[in-house]
């Protein structure tokens, strides 16, 4: 994982609710075996109307998108991550998350970042108006330079993990002994959970 | 004494391997599910990293999303190749990565393949009391034989592969609980449909659902899949309903379950498991049985629910100005005015399968509607996709196959197919498709799909009218 801290730049004033994984990165793009070059495929059926607001000049390459409730809903795929990072969205800012995309994002170094409806309907106007929003990930805030300031909540080693870009599974290969242990009493306490192989 | 304890908090506290300050939890994965399309990039990880499966023997891998379900061997018995070469590449990577791995594999010219959901109860891979992931969302439907299974993304596939662990914070608990006796022609799929109509697909986020009551109770395993599958279009990673008689004589004698001695011993355990009578929940549901009728979608979100017998609501209807919006957005897409007759919306496309509903009791269902009728000349295609080879035997055992085909439908080879349109069976832009599948989200079915989520035996209603019906008039 990339180490985060800061994110800023333009954000876009999207605001749309329920977004499933699917609108952001739809089932045919699923077919392969690399993480990269995901972005042609970030929101197309969004993007296949004219005029939409992702291809809009203004918001090119701006790293912050404002939605609607229930963010990254249905499909597990951690392709809407990848998709959202390969066209230069590095943060998300929405009133709540769907939780495996949450999960999804954090381990890309993508912050989702929740914020009230009515701080973020605020967000929308100034970003719409051009405002350069910023994500201060040390300091928990968003801020705008038309003089807002949000505090956020994120869980600290979440925080820890995303400010210092570890490697998650490496943390864990260290509770090497926790982990054997309990295989010893798995296996000693109810060995029938070893599946018979096929 | 101790506190009581719902059956989500047992199976959580015994698979605490290590806890941090904040109550996250180190938890042990009992079981893991692998198929081709969130694995790839995962197994691509531990080889960048030289790192190992843990644990292979807890570990099932078996193709299911990109497998075309045309017949998949020639005359000759010889495998035909598959011709979307990205589809190929991605079914190959995951043979040559279970083989690498030493990861158990069933390949897709083995009678066992299917859906994942369905080939791990098949297979008695799934477990009353494990926890089970798979990098798909629909891992949701495990919970129905008492396991805590849910969906990851592929760092957490990478994750499991490589630790058999995952980091947790617990969730939240909710009691959606079901009373009383369904009405004839009203199944599983109604219920967890208004289930989701009711709390709609946010209702259960930072939750595990646990189905209760009477109605649950009187299930069979079948049904209970088809509702624990969809938890996660209510907002639940994971849905549970209590190991009982059903849970045991289901799993009893499957390949990889429990057997002698051990499986005693496993049972034991079992019935240990259900929540205590005064456990308590974060939050309570509850819904009597005598009012779901049989259930269909009109948007485009599985929320979207009525009656078959209701119409297309106006957007104006809905008290919040977002859902308004979200309506309004739906109907265009959808092509439906509000106060239409659900009953008048005409149909193009039946497709019968997903891993919410293509074992045998649902093609059974199917078939006691089609038995002797024919689909409309309207329906342009039609489609069943039995969840799995060995469903798909039983179904050929028992004739079903051949009511399906005489009725007009195509019979096809096991996997997920048009509920997720990655493999060639699509949804033509701008037709309808009666589906008992378990999303109708914008291109869920193909670009420009539009789908109707129901049950299969009123999707059989619909195939036979060529549009939306009440299956209680075909009963």
């Amino acid at each position: 994982m990339q180490a985060t801290r800061m994110i800023s730049g333009r954000a876009i004033p999207w605001g749309a609710k329920n977004i499933d994984t699917d609108i952001i990165i739809p089932a045919k793009w699923l077919k392969t075996v690399s993480r990269d070059g995901l972005g042609k495929g970030a929101f197309e059926s969004v993007r296949a109307v004219p005029g939409n607001i992702f291809d809009a000049a203004e918001n090119q390459g701006a790293p912050i998108l404002l939605a609607g409730d229930n963010f990254g809903c249905g499909s597990s795929r951690e392709h809407a991550a990848w998709a959202m990072l390969d066209m230069g969205l590095q943060a998300v800012i929405a009133p709540s998350f769907s939780d495996i995309f949450s999960g999804n994002a954090f381990k890309n170094g993508v912050l989702a970042v929740t914020l009230d409806e009515a701080q973020i309907a605020r967000l929308m106007a100034v970003a719409g108006d051009g405002a350069t929003i910023t994500i201060d990930l040390e300091n928990q805030v968003v801020t705008s330079d038309r003089q807002d300031r949000f505090a956020f909540a994120i869980d600290p080693f979440r925080k820890m993990c995303l400010m210092q870009g570890l490697d998650e599974i490496a943390l864990t290969l260290a509770e090497e002994t926790a982990i054997s242990a309990h295989e010893a009493r798995q296996t000693h306490d109810a060995p029938w959970l070893v599946p018979s192989q096929i | 004494m101790s506190k009581p304890r719902t059956l989500y908090e047992k199976i959580w506290d015994a698979h605490v391997v290590a806890r941090r300050d904040d109550g996250t939890c180190l938890i042990f994965i009992d079981r893991h599910l692998v198929h081709e399309v969130t694995s790839p990039q995962a197994f691509a990880g531990l080889a960048a990293n030289g790192r190992r499966v843990r644990r292979p023997d807890l570990t099932l891998a078996v193709p299911d999303h990109n497998l075309p379900t045309t017949p998949r061997v020639d005359a000759a018995g010889h495998p035909i190749p598959i011709k979307d070469a990205e589809s190929a590449a991605q079914l190959a990577a995951l043979e040559a990565n279970t083989q690498a791995f030493g990861v158990p594999y069933i390949g897709a010219h083995d009678v066992r393949q299917g859906i994942v959901h369905v080939v791990g109860p098949e297979q008695g891979f799934t477990l009353p009391g494990t926890t089970l992931v798979c990098g798909d969302s629909h891992t949701a439907a495990h919970g129905a034989l008492g396991a805590l299974a849910f969906g990851i993304g592929t760092s957490e596939v990478e994750h499991v592969l490589a630790t058999q662990t995952l980091w947790l914070a617990p969730a939240k608990t909710m009691a959606v609980v079901v009373d009383g006796q369904l009405a004839a022609g009203v199944t599983a799929k109604d219920v967890i449909l208004h289930i989701i109509g009711r709390i709609g697909t946010a209702g259960g986020t930072g939750h595990v659902i646990e189905f209760m009551g009477s109605t649950i109770r009187n299930m069979g395993m079948e049904e209970r899949l088809t509702i624990s599958n969809m938890a996660i279009e209510g907002g639940a990673r994971a849905g549970l309903i209590a190991p009982d008689d059903v849970t045991f004589a289901y799993l009893r004698g499957r390949p990889m379950a429990p057997k002698g001695a051990a499986w005693d011993a496993a049972v034991r355990h079992w019935q240990s498991l259900p929540s205590d009578a005064d456990a308590v929940f974060d939050k309570r549901v509850d819904i009597a049985a005598a009012d779901i009728a049989p259930s269909v979608t009109w948007g485009t979100s599985p929320e979207d629910v009525v009656p078959i017998t209701g119409h297309v609501p106006a957007p104006e209807s809905f008290a919040d100005p977002a859902k308004q919006d979200a309506a309004r957005a739906s109907l265009a897409y959808m092509g439906l005015n509000p106060g239409t007759a659900m009953q008048d919306i005409a149909i193009e496309n039946i497709f019968i399968g997903s891993c919410t509903n293509s074992r045998i009791e649902d093609l059974r269902a199917a078939a006691a509607i089609l038995r002797g009728r024919h689909k409309a000349a309207n329906v342009r295609w039609a489609i069943v996709v039995p969840g799995s080879g060995l469903v798909k035997a039983a179904a050929e055992a028992e004739g079903l196959d051949r009511i399906f085909i005489e009725a007009g439908f195509e019979w096809r080879e096991p996997g997920c197919s048009a509920c997720l349109g990655m493999n060639p069976d699509k949804v033509p832009a701008g037709e309808r498709c009666a589906s008992t599948s378990n999303r109708n989200f914008v291109g869920r079915q193909g670009p420009g799909s539009r789908t109707h989520l129901l049950s299969p035996a009123m999707a059989a209603a619909a195939a036979v009218t060529g549009k939306l019906t009440d299956v209680r008039e075909l009963l």
